[in-house]
């Protein structure tokens, strides 16, 4: 045998799948800004209380429709309130509704792509067609809708809204548990005797998951709009609740007198969503094998 | 002495949008315990579904399996369970046999996790003893697939499948992803556990050369059937089927002073969906007659030596 | 085939210190060190190795196909009939790619195009490099179909229609469509089975004859080499560590890489109880050790073969040898 070696071997470092994920994601500068500003947004809305300068829904006619000023840093809006403070405290029900229906659209639609994606076959079939069904109605559509035979309010809104995305994120993750499937791992999993809820627990579903979730944070951004699109159309969260989409519906009579009413939660709504569809790029790309370094 | 696994007349066969693909097609073997019958042939021959069948992990069509003289064929549940811990598998390809989501540690638990007959130090000191059984070095216990080598994989996938002490083993082209210096080092480790712990395998693979080595007897498929079985010896001494023979020259030869231009079979290899009756190799052998388009029987040549095919008394 | 007195260049091909390194932020990896080779016309030479040897990466560098980022040609001269063409600019090497040189990938699965018709794919390489009417090029199409054995009504199929070794078949008349100077073929048969093998390479072998074709043949398999190669350079971890004709390195074999490989080869013909395998690993090409790359998993090593690069040695019989201790290890053959 060998009495010496030359090769100088740097001692193996064990990461697991999720930190080789972040550090792949780190690389992305752009992802990085884009997560960057999205935890400066959830601090301030946490902060909201603490910094906001006004309470968000105190009404004073005679300050209304200000531009921006020192005491109201982005000015005021129809009915005088301080449109700072609201877009801060707004942002809890803007980013919060937008994570919430997003995290329940991916819990129900895990639950039925895991059954359509381990069965496969008739089960498969039968729950594919009752999914198609759902979204052959226009997303918007069907939001509206259910928005409607529910009610208005925070948790009908987020109720209204995950239901529609349920459809697409079971078909993600089926699709995906169907790749996996084809793995010689799945196999071995039966003839160790594993159940069929181990075998989709513990294997089929933490392999197929991630583009389910590259596509939800891309989802909490459209979840965001929608939510801004039902307020503006009367459902959803109403006023004096400071959503951003409720805000921007109520302003825009006045958009030529006082743009700074539509301006700044116009802005909010597009940035919360640049900063979100960067950081799923981001997520996307680092969980792409073939695309790494 | 009672074979570990017996079949007879086991069939497999898959409903496909064309007709029925008849992927094992009345395969009667036995394996005795602490030797290893060695499985060759081509793709769509059926030898990885022969394999599949008997562990139970497809269901058979028709046809009976014995383990240690118990007829499982059709078992389930508990029954079911008990029989798959004598009954393991080691899979080919190290890149898609392990879960990429678990470390080498819970890869080889995991069988013993889920049999609920363990605590949990003894799953820790069985793991251990495995991992040093096939020669996986400690500090690799909490590393992850993408970490390792595919010899290294391959191993991992070794000490899981003997996890359970199983009393037959499947190999399912164990070493034809690997370097053939990695090769050499999991064939010897195969071998040594064979002896150790008294396994029972069924080698199946394409290359002639690895079987060889490793096998006491040998049975040749074709689309299906068996056409020679024989011990491993004399299948390279005296190949007595037309397939046989065609398979043993297409090999290129490492001996510089005796190379031989391989003899080339016509055609490909036929479809396995719908079979017409008879024997399936008849459309590409020379010495094909009438006669191979009835049911081909096995007939014993020599002791111990079975081969399916009308013609051997004229074939050269 | 090369001798210790070569000075006069009569080959048709040459490659000179080629090295070549992928990188990413966090590591080089050397694929390819300074590796030097010729090949004589209508010649093969069985580039022979393990994975991750570097073999593709010389295929594919002399093709200069290597993806634009993250790969480098660090130096090397490539001289193909006397003309340099590691330094030709793209638009050069895009007429000389599938009309000069050619090239046949591993698995033929892949290598077709799935929506376009196999005629076509071979009418393309011949539409890219001749200027003549579409009647012709289909001409020529068929008439390749022919030369590889596939009936020419079958040119309006697509390749899911094939099986593997007709694909394959496919794959190498689409190669060999303008009748290219030199082939590199990277393991053509490894993903077939060994029947259908048997009549892939009795096709190369026929072809390379009829338009005497000059091959780089990239395998693992010994047996391969046998049948089909003049020349052979053994690879290891970029590195050429034996390089001689093949009755040189078949009766010959002088590096103890090589030996080792053919011990580790089951042999058909002899009754052994266990193999015997190389031990340890290949080297990681990020991490190489320092001086041989074979050192670590040597038995003949010593302080030596630490130090720099290993310089070819001739041996008794005449061929190269990337090793200090020769005679040691012909004695320990012995």
């Amino acid at each position: 045998m060998s009495n010496m070696t030359g090769n100088k071997k740097k001692a193996p470092k064990s990461s697991s799948n999720g930190m080789r994920i972040l550090k792949q994601m780190s690389y992305n500068r752009l992802a990085m800004l884009g997560a960057f500003i999205l935890l400066i947004e959830v601090v301030l809305a946490l902060l909201a209380p603490v910094i906001a300068p006004h309470n968000y829904a105190s009404i004073d006619i005679a300050v209304a429709m200000q531009g921006p000023s020192l005491t109201y840093p982005l000015g005021t809006d129809d009915m005088g309130r301080d449109i700072l403070s609201r877009l801060l405290y707004g942002a809890r029900y803007s980013i919060g509704m937008g994570i919430l229906a997003v995290s329940f659209g991916m819990f129900f639609g895990c639950i039925v792509g895991s059954i359509a994606g381990f069965y496969g076959g008739k089960v498969d079939n039968i729950i594919m067609r009752i999914l198609d069904v759902i979204q052959s109605l226009p997303s918007m559509v069907l939001v509206i809708v259910l928005s409607a035979v529910l009610g208005a309010g925070f948790f009908n809104t987020i109720l209204a809204l995950s239901i529609g995305g349920i459809p697409a994120n079971a078909r993600l993750l089926r699709a995906q548990m169907f790749k996996v499937r084809e793995n010689e791992y799945m196999e071995a999993a039966v003839s160790i005797n594993c159940s069929k809820i181990r075998i989709i627990v513990k294997h089929l579903l933490p392999n197929s998951i991630s583009p389910m979730i590259v596509s939800a944070t891309m989802g909490v951004a459209s979840m965001i709009v929608a939510a801004a699109g039902l307020s503006f159309l009367g459902l959803g969260v109403q006023p004096p609740a400071p959503e951003w989409g409720a805000m921007l519906s109520s302003s825009r009579q006045f958009i030529r007198t006082s743009p700074h009413m539509v301006i700044f939660p116009g802005l909010a709504i597009g940035i919360t969503v640049l900063a979100l569809n960067l950081m799923g790029d981001g997520l996307r790309d680092a969980l792409d094998p073939k695309l790494k370094r | 002495m009672t074979p570990v696994i017996e079949t007879k007349r086991l069939k497999k066969y898959f409903s496909t949008a064309h007709g029925v693909l008849h992927a094992v097609d009345d395969v009667s073997l036995t394996i005795e315990e602490g030797r290893t019958l060695g499985v060759v042939g081509e793709s769509g021959c059926g030898k990885s579904t022969l394999g599949r069948t008997i562990i139970h992990l497809l269901e058979k069509t028709e046809g009976q399996i014995f383990l240690h003289g118990k007829d499982i064929s059709d078992v389930k549940g508990n029954e079911l369970r008990k029989a798959r811990e004598k009954m393991q598998i080691i899979f080919q390809d190290p890149y898609s046999s392990i879960d990429p989501r678990q470390t080498v540690e819970e890869i080889i638990r995991e069988p013993l996790l889920v049999s609920r007959k363990y605590k949990k130090s003894e799953i820790n000191d069985i793991s251990d003893e495995l991992m040093e059984l096939v020669g996986i070095n400690m500090r690799l216990r909490t590393s992850y697939p993408h970490e390792l080598d595919g010899g290294r994989r391959q191993r991992v996938g070794i000490a899981r499948a003997l996890a359970l002490n199983p009393d037959f083993v499947v190999c399912d082209e164990p070493v034809s992803a690997l370097d053939v210096s990695i090769q050499a080092q999991v064939l010897n480790l195969l071998k040594q556990l064979q002896q150790k712990r008294g396994l029972a395998y069924m080698f199946v693979t394409h290359d002639l050369s690895v079987v060889r080595h490793v096998s006491d007897n040998i049975c040749v498929m074709y689309l299906g059937q068996i056409v020679e079985r024989c011990p491993s010896v004399e299948l390279f001494k005296h190949p007595l089927h037309p397939y046989t023979k065609a398979l043993l020259s297409a090999i290129p030869s490492v001996d510089l002073d005796n190379l031989k231009k391989p003899e080339i079979i016509k055609g490909e290899i036929a479809s396995p969906i719908n079979p017409k009756p008879g024997c399936r190799f008849a459309p590409r052998c020379k010495y094909a007659t009438e006669q191979c388009h009835d049911a081909q029987q096995q007939t014993e040549i020599t002791p111990g030596h079975f081969v399916a095919c009308c013609r051997v008394n004229e074939v050269q | 085939m090369v001798t210790k007195n070569e000075n006069v260049n009569t080959s048709f091909l040459e490659v000179k210190n080629l090295t070549v390194e992928y990188f990413s932020k966090e590591q080089v990896v050397h694929a390819v060190n300074d590796i030097s080779f010729q090949l004589e016309k209508g010649k093969t030479i069985g580039l022979v190795g393990e994975t991750g040897a570097g073999k593709t990466t010389i295929a594919k560098a002399i093709l200069r196909i290597l993806p634009d980022v993250g790969s480098r040609i660090t130096s090397g001269d490539i001289y193909l009939n006397g003309k340099q063409i590691s330094s030709l600019p793209e638009k050069e090497m895009q007429k000389i790619r599938g009309n000069n040189i050619s090239m046949i990938f591993q698995d033929p699965m892949t290598a077709l195009n799935p929506v376009q018709r196999v005629g076509e794919q071979i009418a393309e390489v011949v539409a890219l490099h001749n200027d003549i009417s579409a009647e012709e090029t289909k001409k020529r199409a068929e008439d390749m179909l022919g030369f590889v054995g596939i009936p020419k009504e079958r040119y309006r199929e697509y390749p899911h229609q094939f099986s593997g070794g007709m694909k394959q078949r496919v794959v190498i008349a689409m190669a060999l469509a303008c009748n290219p100077g030199l082939l590199l073929a990277d393991e053509p048969t490894t993903a077939l089975d060994v029947t259908i093998q048997a009549q892939v390479l009795s096709l190369i072998d026929q072809l390379r004859e009829q338009f005497n074709t000059s091959m780089i043949l990239i395998t693992h398999d010994m047996g391969v080499v046998a049948n089909t190669c003049d020349d052979v350079a053994i690879v290891y971890a970029g590195s050429i560590l034996e390089y001689g004709t093949k009755e040189q390195i078949f009766r010959n074999p002088s590096h103890p890489y090589t030996i080792g490989l053919f011990h580790a080869i089951p042999n058909m013909n002899v009754e052994e109880e266990w193999l015997h395998p190389i031990e340890g690993l290949p080297p990681d090409p990020a991490d190489l050790p320092d001086g041989c790359p074979f050192n670590p998993r040597c038995s003949y090593a010593t302080e030596e073969c630490l130090r720099g690069k290993m310089t070819m040695q001739i041996t008794p019989d005449g061929h190269q040898c990337r090793c200090c201790h020769i005679e040691d290890v012909l004695k320990g053959e012995k």
